[in-house]
């Protein structure tokens, strides 16, 4: 036992180690000083308190969309329309203020509201997808991806049409709400205080409802085997579209909190690709759900801190997104080593057993 | 093509599918490889066609030794295998089919090709038409392409995995002309079938496999009592029988009728007491299966009743059979039975009722570890159960099952089991028994059937025996019922 746990921090250490050297690699290869630009996201993330406050302001929806993800994963499932599913929520929180924005009701309730209507976005938009899988035997990785394509769509019809701004609408997106409607902010900050705070729950519910609940069990099982959890008496397909539906409404509050919390208004690429983020998180933690926040904060470092590339050395800032994807294929190229390893199943040819 | 066979020696895990089997065959023959499930029998034929490869042994054609690692390897050689299941492209039509995976060159010669395969159809009277789809023919049909294609490509050793499985006795007819041909040709044909009929009927000489043993050759004329001794091994000393039906109906089946796509189950009816256990004999795929299914509520009837304890549950789901006190463990425990990844405690938690809304895992794993004992599981409340051997997986199986049960349905509940676990595990049913679960159990082993059911139904081509009384039956009769040939005195036909 202890000697495989070993082996398994070896193998993730490798991982970490050879993502480096790639990424160092491609540094080197477009003219960038490496260790400069390492420092530089270093310092860019963590060198100035308003670097930290962005740090926290991105870590907030990747927390969400990842915990929404660990769900759909642990039911075995490939939710890749996480990221329509945030984009729904953004919508419908958009949606819900221009609604009541005009009517008096108190602030807090609007804002409350415009959250709660983002949840029920990105359940509905995932809720599609689900029932998609199981009544019409589309995979969800399919479906999934066509909903992105379509929500991408409907928010671009949205802020060039009925909900542009007065004048020609732009793609800086609709007109922003009045400032009694956002999410409050910490004193002379952007950063929510309610926005973080929802993210971190968020993912203490998932870790502690897949840990500690039948639910959370069975829906494992479903995930594992769904034969065998239809044989154990598991309700196989509520429990993979309820799975879509809780997913859903996670990613659709991380929309709501990108509208009522950091732009103020619907934007056409609101997503900021938050949702596949969370797919990369979910893959490099497997399933466990205790790991997720220091990932996604580790992610969001990169995400914050690889902005000021684009000054000092021209590169893009998605630069961070080289560096977090050879992350996640080596951790899982190392897994996929590992289990090899330990089967010694594989054998270089003249090993094996001549016949 | 003579082929030979020489020392080939196969294991999986502690499996031993293969041990030390030679077999010569020479050019023209129909050469007929015997025995019942689990015998060894496609082991054996795939080795011969590249798909496994031996531990050991040599292959040697028209007397020079061959390396076979791939069935492109075999094919090369004149080599080609039909599965059991149609190796097909359903979606593409006769001629793609047809061309498909042959060397040579970027674009497919398809004129040439539809030529070859129009003037091979007509040679055996196969009426096929290459601009058809694959899906659109019958089992039959897609055997028919099959063994075109494999002519097609030079095959001079052809390789018969059960082909009369699923298909009509024109179509059998017809299949056996065409082997007759081949083998007149000078075509090696290997036919590979646990039908004693089959074989008797066209086999020039038939090889029988018992347990990865090859236990001898037999030439016509064929004797079915020693074929079926054969098959089936010697006889093991039982212990004494011990039935313990009781007095209520648990389970009454009314003129109860289910099918598949290749298999039709009618009007069967039965009346099983509390305690009592009911033995399902035959081939694998005779119907046994899909009724047992069907009385588990994972297949739904297509006509009839069930009524279990009492309560209509007939078109009902398996969770309203299961509510009702009826459980079923499937034959593929990691498959279906088992979900890997999972440990043991967490499948115990599983398996029973949940009470709330969070896991009591302190009392879980009290649980688990108290079951663990009862059923001297080989492992801890931590274990994976992809961890655990084979026999342990199944008593986990046993284990997890809820108490009270009314009827326990089983498939194969000892496959590839030891003496010691199968002897366990029957204990732990009988003691079920003994409380009134009724048994309904599917085993290819004669012995384990004839020993442990009260009664038996006997499956052959979907068509069923009626209930016969284990007592008086021995494993020869058995043997015969299950190679479709009917003892007279027992009349095989619609249940009674």
């Amino acid at each position: 036992m202890r000697k495989s746990l070993w082996i398994h921090v070896a193998f993730q250490l490798g991982a970490l180690v050879a993502a480096l050297l790639l990424t160092t690699l491609i540094l080197v290869a477009v003219g960038a000083p490496p260790l400069g630009a390492y420092a530089s996201i270093l310092r860019g993330a963590f060198g100035s308190s308003s670097n930290l406050e962005n740090l926290l302001i991105s870590w907030s929806p990747l927390l969400l969309t990842s915990a929404g993800v660990l769900i759909t994963f642990s039911a075995g499932l490939w939710n890749i329309g996480v990221e329509g599913q945030m984009v729904l929520g953004a919508i419908f929180a958009t949606g819900m203020l221009r609604s009541l924005q005009d009517t008096g009701f108190p602030p807090a309730l609007i804002i409350a509201l415009g959250i709660l209507a983002g949840a029920v976005g990105g359940a509905l938009w995932a809720g599609v997808a689900g029932a998609l899988k199981t009544f019409g035997g589309v995979n969800e990785i399919f479906g999934g991806l066509g909903l992105n394509f379509v929500s991408t769509a409907l928010t671009i019809y949205l802020v060039f049409g009925p909900w542009k701004r007065p004048g020609t609408g732009s793609m800086s997106g609709t007109q922003p709400f009045d400032r009694t409607l956002w999410l409050p902010s910490l004193p002379d900050m952007q950063l929510s205080p309610w926005s973080l705070a929802l993210s971190i729950l968020a993912i203490l519910c998932v870790f502690l409802l897949l840990r500690g609940t039948h639910f959370g069990l069975r829906l494992k099982a479903v995930g594992k085997n769904s034969k065998a959890a239809f044989l154990m008496g598991v309700p196989t397909w509520q429990y993979s579209l309820f799975a879509f539906l809780l997913c859903g409404a996670f990613a659709g509050l991380a929309g709501a909190i990108q509208v009522t919390g950091v732009y103020h208004r619907l934007l056409p690429n609101i997503s900021n690709g938050y949702g596949f983020l969370g797919l990369l998180v979910a893959m490099l933690v497997n399933y466990q759900a205790i790991w997720a926040a220091p990932v996604a904060f580790f992610f969001a470092s990169l995400n914050t801190g690889s902005v000021q590339l684009q000054l000092l050395y021209q590169l893009d800032s998605s630069f961070s997104g080289v560096l977090q994807s050879f992350l996640v294929l080596l951790v899982l190229l190392g897994e996929g080593a590992r289990q090899r390893f330990l089967k010694l199943q594989w054998k270089p040819r003249w090993m094996r057993t001549p016949s | 093509m003579d082929v030979e066979l020489r020392d080939i020696h196969k294991t999986f895990g502690p499996v031993r599918a293969s041990v030390g089997i030679n077999l010569s065959i020479p050019a023209g023959t129909i050469q007929g490889i015997l025995g019942e499930n689990g015998a060894g029998k496609s082991t054996l034929m795939k080795v011969l066609s590249g798909f496994i490869r031996a531990d050991s042994g040599e292959i040697l054609l028209d007397g020079r030794p061959v390396l076979i690692h791939s069935p492109a390897d075999a094919i090369r050689h004149g080599v080609g295998m039909l599965h059991q299941d149609p190796l097909d492209f359903p979606p593409l039509r006769i001629i793609d089919d047809f061309v498909l995976g042959r060397a040579g060159g970027l674009f497919p010669d398809r004129s040439a090709a539809a030529q070859g395969f129009r003037m091979l159809a007509d040679q055996f009277g196969f009426a096929l038409d290459p601009e058809t789809y694959v899906d659109s023919l019958t089992v039959g049909e897609r055997q028919q392409l099959e063994i075109l294609r494999l002519l097609w490509w030079g095959a001079r050793v052809l390789i018969f995995d059960e082909p009369t499985t699923g298909i009509s006795a024109v179509q059998k007819e017809k299949l056996f002309a065409a082997l007759r041909l081949l083998a007149e040709q000078g075509k090696t044909v290997l036919f590979v079938s646990h039908k004693l009929e089959d074989v008797e009927g066209l086999c020039h000489r038939t090889a029988v496999l018992y347990q990865g043993h090859l236990v001898g050759e037999v030439r016509p004329p064929y004797e079915t009592s020693k074929l079926v001794e054969m098959m089936f091994g010697k006889a093991i000393e039982v212990e004494a029988r011990n039935p313990c039906p009781g007095q209520e109906i648990t389970l009454s089946l009314k003129d109860l009728s289910v099918e598949d796509y290749r298999l039709k189950v009618r009007g069967l009816s039965l009346e099983v007491l509390s305690g009592e256990v009911i033995g399902l004999a035959g081939m694998e795929g005779s119907g046994q299966g899909l009724f047992l299914r069907s009385v588990a509520g994972l297949v739904r009837t297509v006509g009839g009743r069930i009524v279990l304890r009492g309560k209509d549950l007939t078109g009902r789901s398996y969770h309203a059979f299961k509510r009702h006190g009826a459980a079923f463990l499937p034959a593929s425990r990691l498959e279906e039975g088992l979900a890997t990844g999972l440990n043991l405690t967490e499948h115990f938690v599983l398996a029973e009722e949940a009470r709330g809304f969070l896991v009591d895992w302190r009392a879980a794993r009290q649980l688990a570890q108290k079951r663990i004992e009862d059923f001297n599981i080989h492992g801890t409340p931590t274990s994976r159960v992809e961890a655990l051997s084979g026999g342990n997986q199944q008593r986990a199986l046993l284990a997890l099952l809820r108490e009270p049960l009314a009827l326990l349905l089983l498939e194969h509940p000892t496959r590839g089991l030891d003496v010691e676990s199968t002897i366990y595990i029957w204990s732990k049913l009988k003691e079920r028994c003994r409380q009134g679960t009724s048994i309904l159990f599917i085993s290819s082993d004669l012995e384990e059937t004839l020993h442990y059911s009260d009664r038996v139904l006997v499956f052959f081509g979907g068509k069923v025996t009626s209930p016969l009384d284990a007592g008086g039956l021995t494993s020869e009769m058995l043997g015969q019922l299950i190679g479709g040939k009917g003892a007279p005195e027992l009349k095989p036909g619609k249940a009674a």
